[in-house]
């Protein structure tokens, strides 16, 4: 019983993980770009979803304000590559990794001032709510981020392999150069990117704040989550999720199992012990250029 | 006659970083041409190219489609004007799979029924394609890629293609089986096809007209036949020998006529 439970909620949040992880592989592989602000963007989503929702800040219905916050975010990351990366164009990779390190701190202090520095925890109609099978206790909050976390999956598989701004944006990520060729407008594709993981985030970042509490440095779980996306292969959306479902197991089995520390230490343990053995990562997308 | 010409350049001078890689280059191609660019490594062609379709901006001159001034605007806009450009190396989308590179050469076209007429098009000029329509494109064969490169361009009912050297990498005799196809897309079709080749052979036999490109600068330019049987190009782009190398006379003693 007690391992059915340490399972879900490994589940929940390696969801989380895999979510925070997908946005981290979508930037890269549309941009080439490391976004290390993504946690720091799942940190803004919770945050803008607190605000709307909260009693405390305007108080909005619960449904409204996901929604809400959501577009918020995807607004927001379309903006943020129009704007700010587009003058970095043709710019050093580490210029726009440190542009998204130093980024990630501004969001953070903003965060605090706007909301509040302490952890706050997201108003949710399902807050505390338990469910009992047969003797397993499952929170409810766990039980709906696997869901949407599944739900989210089959949405993005559709519209990546389905619509054809989907399979553009594949074929923009695939080959830049020869996308500009073929008249695809890959500026414009690669904000809709940033617009998309921002989305992307944003989810994350309510699931997140709905089973626990957010504070402003949430966002350094994305530096786990970086961890997740090395280790399912960077460049794979698949790799992603499953990079950031086997660190979300593993921590809550090691901590329960194994001695005090592991699982603080384990999933970069994995990372170092996929980078040795299989260093494209589990879902390692490879393909050598015929001449 | 003017309005016969599909697409003109204008004295284009075009920088490749801080290199001069187009000096000054006039170009004519009419409609339903077969134009072909010859010319040795690093003489420009491939610039020349990315410079008419809008993937690289011209320092001067300009460049007319149907009449219509089109230098340094963005290649989408110049896509759906008519002009597509094939680029060196094929260039496809390698994870995606064959007809999803087909799809995306119709990018900025509205009309489903057409695409899907175009679709057939490509597979009754291309059968390999239709068999494999469903592969990764990453995983067909140099000469396969190209013929997926060409399709891919054609989906855009391009009126004009600009083609940078489909011969790349491939055998003579998938090199022929290409080029004969091109001239088929030409004559049947009606797309104005301007080629850019190192193989002058191939090249010359399939086109109507051709350029001689050296550092930057036409060089020659006349029939393609013409081209075919001049002194200088036989000898420097088709290793024609001549007597005079058989009597002992070194070549490198004399000048090229056109300079």
């Amino acid at each position: 019983m007690d391992a059915i439970q340490l399972i879900v909620s490994g589940l929940a949040n390696g969801c989380v993980y895999g979510l925070i992880a997908l946005g981290f592989v979508l930037i890269y592989k549309a941009t080439e770009a490391v976004n290390f602000a993504q946690g720091d963007f799942m940190m803004l989503g919770a945050f803008l979803c607190v605000g709307f929702t909260n009693e405390a800040y305007l108080g909005l219905p619960f449904w409204a304000a996901v929604p809400l916050a959501i577009m918020a975010m995807a607004v927001f990351g379309y903006l943020f590559d129009m704007t700010i990366l587009r003058r970095m164009f043709g710019e050093s990779q580490v210029a726009i990794v440190i542009l998204t390190i130093a980024f990630g701190f501004v969001l953070r202090f903003i965060a605090g001032e706007v909301w509040t520095h302490e952890p706050v925890s997201l108003e949710t109609p399902f807050a505390g709510e338990f469910i009992n099978l047969g003797g397993v206790v499952l929170d409810v909050s766990e039980i709906l981020i696997v869901i949407v976390t599944l739900l989210l999956t089959g949405v993005l598989y559709l519209f990546f392999s389905r619509t054809k701004l989907g399979v553009a944006m594949q074929a923009a990520s695939q080959n830049q150069l020869a996308a500009y060729y073929m008249g695809i407008p890959v500026k414009r594709i690669q904000s809709l990117v940033w617009g998309l993981s921002g989305a992307v985030a944003a989810i994350a970042g309510i699931l997140f704040a709905s089973k626990g509490a957010i504070d402003p440095s949430a966002g350094l779980l994305g530096i786990k989550a970086f961890a997740a996306a090395a280790i399912g292969g960077f460049g794979s959306l698949p790799g992603a999720l499953v990079g950031g479902l086997i660190v979300g197991l593993v921590e809550p089995i090691a901590a329960r199992y194994g001695p005090v520390g592991v699982s603080q230490i384990a999933p970069y343990a994995i990372l170092i012990l996929v980078l040795i053995f299989r260093p494209g990562g589990i879902f390692s997308q490879t393909q050598r250029k015929k001449v | 006659m003017s309005d016969d010409v599909l697409l003109r350049v204008k004295n284009l001078e075009s920088f490749y970083g801080p290199i001069m890689a187009i000096r000054g280059v006039s170009l004519e191609v009419r409609r339903g041409q077969l134009v072909t660019v010859l010319g040795a490594n690093g003489a420009g062609k491939t610039t020349l190219l990315k410079t008419i379709s809008g993937v690289m901006d011209p320092e001067k001159g300009i460049v007319e489609l149907e009449g219509e001034e089109i230098q340094g605007s963005d290649p989408d806009l110049v896509v759906n004007r008519g002009m597509v450009h094939v680029p060196e190396g094929r260039e496809i989308f390698p994870l995606l799979t064959v007809a999803e590179n087909i799809q995306m050469g119709a990018y900025t076209r509205k009309d489903a029924d057409g695409i899907a007429e175009d679709i057939e098009l490509v597979y009754d000029y291309f059968p390999i394609l239709r068999e494999r329509r469903t592969q990764a494109a990453g995983t067909l064969s140099g000469g396969q890629q190209q013929m997926l490169a060409i399709g891919r361009g054609l989906m855009a009912r391009p009126r004009i293609m600009l083609l940078d050297e489909p011969s790349l990498g491939l055998s003579p005799l998938l090199t022929e089986e290409i080029f004969a196809i091109i001239k088929r897309l030409n004559k049947e079709q009606g797309v104005t096809m301007m080629l850019v080749e190192q193989n002058a052979a191939v090249a010359l036999s399939v086109a109507d007209y051709g350029y001689v490109m050296e550092l930057g600068r036409i060089v020659m330019a006349d029939e393609a036949e013409v081209l075919a049987n001049s002194k200088d190009v036989q000898e420097f782009y088709l290793g024609v020998s001549h007597e005079e190398n058989q009597r002992g006379q070194r070549r490198w003693k004399q000048r090229k006529t056109w300079r």
